[in-house]
C-alpha cells in the first residue's frame, strides 16, 4: 500500500487534470521508484482516466515501470553513438557481472539494470549513469570495479 | 516592459559587463555537467570571493560551448582564450596565473598535433562554424534574462510585433528558404501560410507547438533550450505573430532535465517582464507558452503522435488524412515547428531574408524548397576526435565536417562510414564524404539528413551489426498500430540476426529489400515509412560485406560473435596473467612469463582479454 495522501498532494499538482497524467506518474515514479496498482487506480479514480488507458500509457514509455525498482538503477545508454562506441558489451558485462537481464532486479535489491535512450552525453560515450550520475567513457573491462565502487 | 525599458536594460548590462577585466565562462552543457562542472562555478567563485577579486572578475555559468569531448570547459572573455579538461585543482592556476599575471595556462590549453592553440576562434573546431541559432553561445547566463536582453533580445519582436503585419513575416519566413530542422525540412513559411488558411477557412484558433522531444541523439535542441532559452521564447512569439495564436507549447521530455529547467525559468521571468501575457509592448497582441512534460518515446516525436502527448494520451501516430496544420492540437489548426527552426527565427527577422538565403546554397528567392538555406547544427560523435556540437553553412561537405573541425579519427584509426540523421537515417560510405550537407541531396543519396546527427564509424565497425542494432532499435520504438511496420521490423530483424550469426542464404538480401519497399510505401506514419532506410543504405554502399557473411561466413570487421574466435599471439604474449584474471569464463590457461593460450569452448567472445592486454598480444580471426 503506497502512502496515499502523497499521492493525492501530486494529482493536485496538476490539478487532477487528465491532460497531465504523464507528469503524475512521473512525480510517483520519483517519489516511488515505480509505479504501484494503487497509485494507477488512484489517479484513474481522480483524473476521471480509464485505467486501461492508463495502463498503456504505464506500459508504453519505458521510463515507467510497475516493478519496484533495486536501491542502485544502473542506465545503460544505449543510443547510436554509444552503440557505435561498444555500448553492447558493456551492457553484456553489466549482465554477467550482476546476473541479471535489462529490467531485473538483483534479488537483495541492491541493483536494477535498464537499458535507455541518448542521454545527451553522446561525445563521452559509452555512457553509463548510476542513479541519474553520467559515467562517461567506460570500457566493459572496468564493469567489475566500477560495480564494486558501488556497494 | 515597453521598448525604452528594453532598451535601457540593454545598455545598462553592456556597461555592468565592460566594468570587468575578464568574465569566465563556466560551459555548463550538459557533457559538461556530467563532468562536475557545476562545482567548477562554485569553487572559481569561491576561489575570487577569497582573493577579493569579485569586483574585477565575474564567473558566468553558461550553455553548451561545443567541444564536448574536451569537457569541462571554461572560456575567458572577451579574450576568447578556452581551457580545457578543466578539473577543480586547475582553478587556483587559472586565477593566479592567467588571470592576475596575464599567462596562459598553457596545460589546459587545446593541442593540435601539439601544438597549443588559446584562442577559441582559431581552433579549427570553432574556425568553421558560423553562428545562428546559437548567435549567443558562450556570451551568456542562460538563466538570466537580462543577459538575452543585454544581448539585443527581445528587441526583434518588439520590431516585428509593432511594425509588420503578420503576412509580412509570413513572406520573409518563406523567401528566407528556411526548412525545418527537425528532420523533414518542410518550408516554414509555406507551413505558416497552410495554417492560416485553415484559420480562415475553419474560424478556429490556432496554436503553435515547439518540437522539443528530440531522441537520438539526444543533444541539439537541448543544447539550444538549456543555452539560450530565450531565443525559443522569441521566436515563439514571432510565430504565434505571423499566424495569429495566442497559445504555445513546448514539449520537452523530463529525460532533458537541464532544458526543462531552464526553460520554465525563462518562460516566468519573460511572464515577469510582460513579454509574455495579455497586450504585449502595449499592442493588442497576446501570447502566453505552456511546457509539457513528456516521457521518452522516439515515436512520439512524430507530429500526429505528439498532438496525442500533448493531450496526456499515449503519443502514438494517427492516421493523417487531414494536416496538423488544419486539425491537430485540441482539433485547432495547429503549426509545429522543431526547436532549432524556431531558435533561427529572430536572426532571420532581424537581418532579413535575403540575408539568411545568402548563407548556405541554392536560389530560393522564387521557391523555398529550391534551395537549403541558413545554418544547421550538427552533432558530431564516434570515432573522432573533436566531439561536440556545431554550426555550420548548409552546403558544407561532410567531409570538411569529419575532417577539418571534427579533426579527424584518432591515430590509427580509419574513417569506414558516417552514419547520419540518427535510427531512421542511413550510412554513408567514406568515398561518399564530398556530399554536402543538404536535405536533398543527402536523401538522393539514401541517407537523409534528420535532425543532424553525424556519427564517425572506424574500420571496427560492422556494417550488419550496424544494420541490425538500428532495425532492432526502430523495432523496440515501433507503436505496433500498422502491420508493415510492425511486422516488417520483425521480420528484418530475424533475417538479420540469422546473417550475423553465419546461417544467411542467398535471396535473403532481396527479401529485405522486399520487405522494406512495403514498410515504405504502406505504413502508417513517418516512422515506419523510413525506417528501411538503414537497411537501403547499408546495402546499397556495402553489399559486398552482407554477402561475404552471408557466402564466406566471414565478419572482416570481426564482430559478429559466431563467425570469429580470439587468439593469442604466442609471439607477442609476455605471459603477464592480465587476461587470465580478466576473463570473465576462466578460460586463459598459461604459466606465468610462457604464452597463454584461450580454450575455444568456453570463449563467449566478450572482448574483455583483447581489450586488457598491454601487448597487443590478442588477435581477432
Ligand atoms: C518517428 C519520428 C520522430 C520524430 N522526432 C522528432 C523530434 O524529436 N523533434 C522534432 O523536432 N521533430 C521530430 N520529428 C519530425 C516532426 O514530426 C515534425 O516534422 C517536425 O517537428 C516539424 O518541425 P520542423 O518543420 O521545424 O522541422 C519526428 C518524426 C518522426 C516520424
Ligand atoms: S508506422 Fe510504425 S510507428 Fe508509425 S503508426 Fe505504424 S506501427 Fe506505429
Ligand atoms: S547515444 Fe549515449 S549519450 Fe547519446
Amino acid at each position: 500500500m503506497s502512502d496515499l495522501s502523497k499521492l493525492d498532494k501530486i494529482i493536485d499538482r496538476w490539478n487532477a487534470d487528465p491532460e497531465f497524467v504523464v507528469e503524475m506518474f512521473q512525480d510517483v515514479q520519483d517519489q516511488l521508484g515505480h509505479i504501484p496498482r494503487d497509485a494507477l487506480e488512484k489517479v484513474s479514480d481522480r483524473t476521471g482516466a480509464p485505467r486501461g488507458s492508463l495502463f498503456h500509457i504505464a506500459t508504453f514509455y519505458q521510463a515507467f515501470s510497475l516493478q519496484p525498482r533495486g536501491e542502485n538503477e544502473i542506465q545503460v545508454c544505449m543510443g547510436t553513438t554509444c552503440y557505435a562506441l561498444g555500448a553492447q558489451r558493456v551492457l553484456e558485462a553489466l549482465e554477467r557481472e550482476l546476473g541479471i537481464a535489462p529490467g531485473e532486479t538483483t534479488p537483495d535489491g541492491k541493483f536494477s539494470l535498464r537499458k535507455v535512450r541518448c542521454l545527451g552525453c553522446c561525445a563521452i560515450g559509452p555512457v553509463v549513469a548510476v542513479n541519474d550520475e553520467v559515467v562517461g567513457t567506460i570500457r566493459p573491462s572496468d564493469v567489475a570495479d566500477f560495480l564494486t565502487g558501488l556497494s | 516592459m515597453n521598448i525604452e525599458e528594453l532598451r535601457k536594460t540593454r545598455d545598462e548590462i553592456g556597461k555592468r559587463r565592460e566594468r570587468y577585466d575578464a568574465i569566465l565562462m563556466v560551459c555548463t552543457g550538459t557533457t559538461c555537467q556530467a563532468r562536475g562542472s557545476l562545482a567548477l562555478v562554485d569553487r572559481l567563485e569561491n576561489e575570487l570571493i577569497k582573493r577579493d577579486l569579485t569586483d574585477r572578475f565575474l564567473v558566468v555559468p553558461t550553455g553548451c560551448l561545443g567541444l564536448c569531448s574536451e569537457g569541462p570547459l571554461i572560456l575567458v572573455q572577451p579574450e576568447g582564450i578556452l581551457y580545457t579538461g578543466v578539473s577543480e585543482d586547475d582553478l587556483a592556476d587559472i586565477v593566479k596565473q592567467h588571470l592576475l599575471q596575464n599567462n596562459f595556462v598553457d596545460r589546459l590549453l587545446y593541442r593540435l598535433e601539439g601544438k597549443a592553440i588559446a584562442n577559441m576562434k582559431e581552433i579549427p573546431f570553432y574556425a568553421g562554424q558560423q553562428l545562428l541559432s546559437l548567435r549567443h553561445r558562450s556570451t551568456l547566463n542562460p538563466e538570466k534574462i537580462d543577459d538575452y536582453i543585454g544581448a539585443n533580445g527581445y528587441q526583434t519582436c518588439y520590431e516585428v510585433i509593432t511594425g509588420m503585419e503578420p503576412t509580412e513575416v509570413v513572406d520573409t519566413v518563406v523567401r528566407s528558404g528556411l526548412r525545418g530542422r527537425g528532420g523533414g525540412g518542410y518550408p516554414t513559411g509555406l507551413k505558416w501560410r497552410a495554417c492560416r488558411e485553415a484559420v480562415e477557412k475553419t474560424g478556429n484558433h490556432p496554436v503553435v507547438v515547439c518540437n522539443a522531444d528530440e531522441g537520438d541523439p539526444g543533444f541539439m535542441d537541448q543544447a539550444i533550450l538549456a543555452a539560450d532559452p530565450h531565443s525559443v521564447i522569441e521566436g515563439m512569439m514571432i510565430e504565434a505573430f505571423a499566424v495569429g495564436a495566442k497559445e504555445g507549447y513546448v514539449f520537452v521530455r523530463k529525460e532533458h532535465p537541464l532544458a526543462l529547467r531552464r526553460l520554465s525559468k525563462a518562460i516566468e521571468q519573460a511572464r515577469r517582464k510582460k513579454l509574455l501575457g495579455v497586450a504585449i509592448f502595449g499592442t493588442d497582441f497576446s501570447f502566453d507558452i505552456n511546457v509539457h512534460r513528456g516521457a521518452g518515446a522516439y515515436v512520439s516525436g512524430e507530429s500526429s503522435a505528439l498532438m496525442q502527448a500533448l493531450t496526456g494520451r499515449p503519443g502514438e501516430p494517427e492516421a493523417k488524412y487531414v494536416h496538423t496544420t488544419e486539425r491537430g492540437f485540441r482539433n485547432m489548426p495547429t503549426v509545429l515547428n522543431n526547436v532549432e527552426t524556431i531558435a533561427l527565427l529572430p536572426a532571420i527577422l532581424e537581418k532579413g531574408p535575403v540575408w539568411f538565403s545568402s548563407i548556405g546554397t541554392g536560389d530560393v528567392s522564387k521557391d523555398p524548397w529550391n534551395g537549403n538555406t541558413g545554418t544547421k547544427l550538427v552533432s558530431l560523435t564516434g570515432a573522432v576526435k573533436n566531439a561536440g556540437l556545431l554550426e555550420v553553412p548548409m552546403g558544407t561537405t561532410l567531409r570538411e565536417i569529419v575532417f577539418d573541425l571534427g579533426g579527424g579519427l584518432p591515430e590509427g584509426s580509419e574513417l569506414k562510414a558516417v552514419q547520419l540523421g540518427g535510427p531512421t537515417g542511413g550510412i554513408l560510405p567514406e568515398s561518399q564524404l564530398d556530399l554536402p550537407l543538404e536535405f536533398d541531396a543527402l536523401s538522393e543519396a539514401d541517407c537523409p539528413l534528420g535532425s543532424g546527427s553525424m556519427i564517425a564509424l572506424d574500420e571496427t565497425t560492422c556494417m550488419v551489426q550496424l544494420a541490425k542494432f538500428m532495425v532492432g532499435f526502430l523495432k523496440e520504438e515501433s507503436c505496433g498500430k500498422c502491420t508493415p511496420c510492425r511486422e516488417g521490423l520483425v521480420a528484418m530483424d530475424v533475417l538479420l540476426r540469422k546473417i550475423a550469426s553465419g546461417e544467411g542464404e542467398k535471396g535473403d538480401l532481396d527479401l529485405i529489400t522486399e520487405y522494406g519497399q512495403t514498410m515504405t510505401e504502406a505504413s502508417l506514419c513517418d516512422l515506419g515509412r523510413s525506417a528501411a532506410t538503414p537497411v537501403v543504405s547499408t546495402l546499397r554502399y556495402f553489399r559486398d560485406e552482407f554477402e561475404i557473411h552471408i557466402k564466406d561466413g566471414k565478419c572482416s570487421a570481426g564482430k559478429c560473435r559466431d563467425l570469429i574466435s580470439y587468439n593469442i599471439i604466442a609471439d607477442n604474449c609476455t605471459g603477464c596473467t592480465v587476461c587470465v584474471e580478466a576473463c570473465p569464463e576462466n578460460v586463459i590457461s598459461g604459466e606465468p612469463g610462457k604464452p597463454h593460450v584461450i580454450d575455444q569452448d568456453g570463449c563467449t567472445r566478450c572482448g574483455i582479454c583483447r581489450e586488457v592486454c598491454r601487448f597487443d598480444a590478442v588477435e581477432v580471426r
